[in-house]
């Protein structure tokens, strides 16, 4: 039997858009992943806890506060402390293109912005997922 | 409307016609979609006719405006009196940098403020909180004490203009911060006016920068209602708002729906408290989307006043002001494209149309650049812009409710009607509001229709242009909004000057006083006021709230 591709999608943050995140959560299962979702209010420190305690493959950040370029990358650097390398990271949300290069060197592997068909996001994890 | 005899009639000539012409036509030209639907999946004819508001009596379910029902509008004369407030929600970085904005609005013609905090103030956290990290001034600008609204309002007169706040959880310090900085200037409190959101109820079901748990949060509430009437008769001490279940993925009916629920749950809430409802129902104000469907809106604004006056008559209401559904609109932030941004002025001012045709006392108008970033000064421009072209240019401010008597709007707004009575019975059986949203029934609601308008999406059965038809190889990009990037430290060191200037003893001894009042079931508004005049921040007096009150953890649901 294949294992399943375990996501957790996570709100950083004090933000509380959680459209998105919901919707996004919801498309990974229907396409055959195990989510877990964090729900609001999450630190980077709770959230890399629960990616190591739910044994996950992908990280996915959601955020729609403008705080991505602090949060994110709390996040994506502390997986990297705690030798959670292989773990694929992505994030979306309102996101200005020039902000994307540096996410990426953080270790972010791909943005999703609005208006992202969520077939979009399932193929880029299946295809990207490290382990 | 119109007699039984000529209904009769024409709903047999309108059946002939369905058989010979229309259905001649379809075999000519076959309907581009098998059923035609709007955003709230309510199924549209191909034609109305009288038929279709057979039932309506006008002077009885119509009426005129400033009459009962108030379905045509509050006020007689509308728009040929006064134009809406055109009010731009705006606030990023230091309130130096939103206070420029302000008065960059207000000398390009905009009438009245709304301001945006960022998410730490909304969830009344200071700036230096370590729970704030990354978020100064991120969406909205950093209000941490009275020092900070002072100079966000420099140079505006207060007791001229009206301002809106978008504030929820501590909107009841948020708003002794705007009184007590009116009051430090001579302005007396009983000329001021504006209007706090003060809406917790969306805030659980949709919007979530919630602090305390429902029951407390009902007393500030019904605290500031209370101050408010009898202090700052002016002010509209809540917007009920249906702007941000809509934001979360609603639809046009669950909006309508749920708004109004909470409403009369609020009224329900002051009530119980001993507070006579036409003392402070006339302070009672909404707030509500202009999404893309533009038919589908205007019926919802309709409906929305004629349910409103129902309701509060039922409540006992006795003066006319009691039952009037005044309300602001933005047009729809999520509606909005990343992609070909420049087109988002198009959607922008259909939707702000639809709600100036729905008798909106207040508009905002997005910028095309929101689904990027905070608004650059043209992208507000242009969109404050787009209002004063519908005002002055448009010709639909001329008459009143133009569009009373089509046969669909009125046939549209009784179903949205009809439909809100519907979901008022399936939350009355979940035993209210509060315990509907303890059981999850709006969040489950609105998620699933979220999702459902995401697939439709991604199955191109509803076509967004630029994103799934008509798009370019390569997007178009258009400048955004930069940031003061010395503004958080400013605002820090200014929050560490003020805790070493002001008077600790006064402030120690108004923030003890605060609890032992939170503790007991005084109106809290005057304890609070006592606190913020002494320059205890946000923060501060927050966390003595939430000491007492404790904090509302949600279940995630998806």
């Amino acid at each position: 039997m294949v294992k399943k591709i375990r996501v957790l999608v996570a709100k950083p943050g004090l933000d509380g858009h959680d459209r998105g995140a919901k919707i996004v959560a919801r498309a990974l299962r229907d396409a055959g992943m195990e989510v877990v979702y964090t729900g609001l209010h999450q630190t980077a420190e709770q959230i890399v806890n629960t990616a190591i305690q739910e044994d996950v493959d992908v990280v996915g950040l959601s955020l729609l506060s403008g705080a991505h370029m602090t949060l994110f990358i709390d996040v994506a650097l502390l997986l990297k402390e705690k030798q959670m390398d292989d773990v694929l990271v992505v994030g979306g949300g309102i996101i200005p293109q020039e902000d994307i290069p540096g996410l990426k060197k953080a270790g972010i592997s791909e943005v999703f912005g609005p208006g992202t068909p969520v077939e979009d996001i399932v193929s880029y994890i299946k295809k990207n997922v490290k382990r | 409307m119109v007699e039984k005899e000529t209904i009769k009639n024409i709903r047999e000539k309108r059946a002939d016609w369905e058989k010979q012409k229309y259905s001649k036509a379809i075999q000519e030209n076959p309907e581009r979609k098998p059923k035609f639907k709007n955003l709230s999946d309510i199924e549209i004819k191909n034609l109305y006719t009288p038929v279709d508001i057979a039932d309506l009596r006008y002077l009885k379910d119509v009426g005129f405006p400033g009459e009962e029902p108030f379905l045509r509008g509050v006020h007689p004369n509308l728009y040929r009196g006064r134009l809406w407030t055109m009010r731009q929600f705006a606030g990023f970085g230091s309130a130096e940098e939103t206070n420029k904005r302000y008065h960059y609005l207000l000398e390009h013609g905009e009438t009245g403020l709304s301001v945006a905090f960022d998410y730490p103030t909304l969830y009344g956290y200071d700036t230096d909180h370590p729970l704030a990290r990354g978020e100064f001034g991120k969406c909205g600008v950093a209000i941490s004490s009275l020092r900070d609204m002072e100079f966000l309002f420099h140079g505006i007169p207060l007791d001229k203009i009206t301002t809106s706040m978008t504030i929820n959880g501590p909107a009841a310090i948020v708003w002794a911060m705007y009184i007590a900085n009116a009051e430090n200037q001579g302005i007396k409190k009983d000329t001021i006016g504006g209007t706090i959101q003060n809406d917790i109820l969306k805030e659980y079901i949709a919007q979530k920068s919630y602090i305390f748990p429902p029951e407390p949060s009902m007393r500030l509430i019904v605290d500031t209602f209370e101050y408010g009437f009898k202090n700052v008769p002016k002010w509209n001490t809540i917007s009920i708002s249906g702007y941000h279940i809509r934001e979360a993925g609603s639809t046009a009916v669950q909006e309508l729906a749920f708004t109004l629920g909470d409403g009369i749950e609020y009224v329900k809430a002051a009530m119980e408290r001993g507070l006579s409802i036409d003392d402070f129902a006339p302070r009672l104000s909404f707030f509500f989307n202009a999404h893309n469907d533009f038919f589908e809106e205007i019926a919802k604004y309709r409906a929305a006043r004629k349910i409103w006056a129902q309701e509060m008559k039922k409540l006992g209401a006795k003066k006319p002001r009691s039952l009037w559904m005044r309300f602001h609109t933005q047009t729809a932030g999520c509606s909005l494209t990343a992609q070909q941004p420049e087109m988002n002025i198009v959607r922008v001012t259909m939707q702000a149309l639809a709600a100036v045709l729905g008798g909106t006392q207040s508009l905002h108008t997005n910028s095309m650049d929101e689904a990027l970033a905070l608004p650059s000064e043209k992208a507000v421009r242009i969109a404050l812009r787009t209002q004063q072209i519908i005002a002055e240019e448009s010709g639909v401010t001329d008459t009143v409710d133009p569009l009373g008597g089509s046969y669909y709007i009125e046939w549209l707004t009784s179903k949205m009607e009809e439909e809100t009575y519907k979901y008022f019975d399936k939350v009355e059986r979940l035993g209210g509001v509060i315990p509907a949203i303890e059981k999850g029934f709006f969040q489950r609601e609105i998620a699933e229709s979220a999702y459902r308008y995401q697939k439709e999406t991604d199955e191109n059965k509803r076509i967004i242009v630029g994103v799934n038809r008509y798009k370019l190889d390569e997007e178009t990009s258009i400048p955004i909004l930069k940031m003061d990037e010395k503004g958080e430290e400013r605002q820090i060191n200014r929050l560490k000057k003020l805790r070493t200037e002001r008077d600790a003893i006064k402030v120690q001894k108004y923030l003890q006083r605060l609890r032992k009042a939170a503790e007991g079931d005084e109106n809290l508004m005057p304890f609070i006021l006592d606190c913020i005049h002494s320059y205890a921040t946000l923060g501060e007096t927050c966390d003595v709230l939430r000491e007492v009150f404790g904090e509302y953890k949600e279940q995630a649901i998806y």
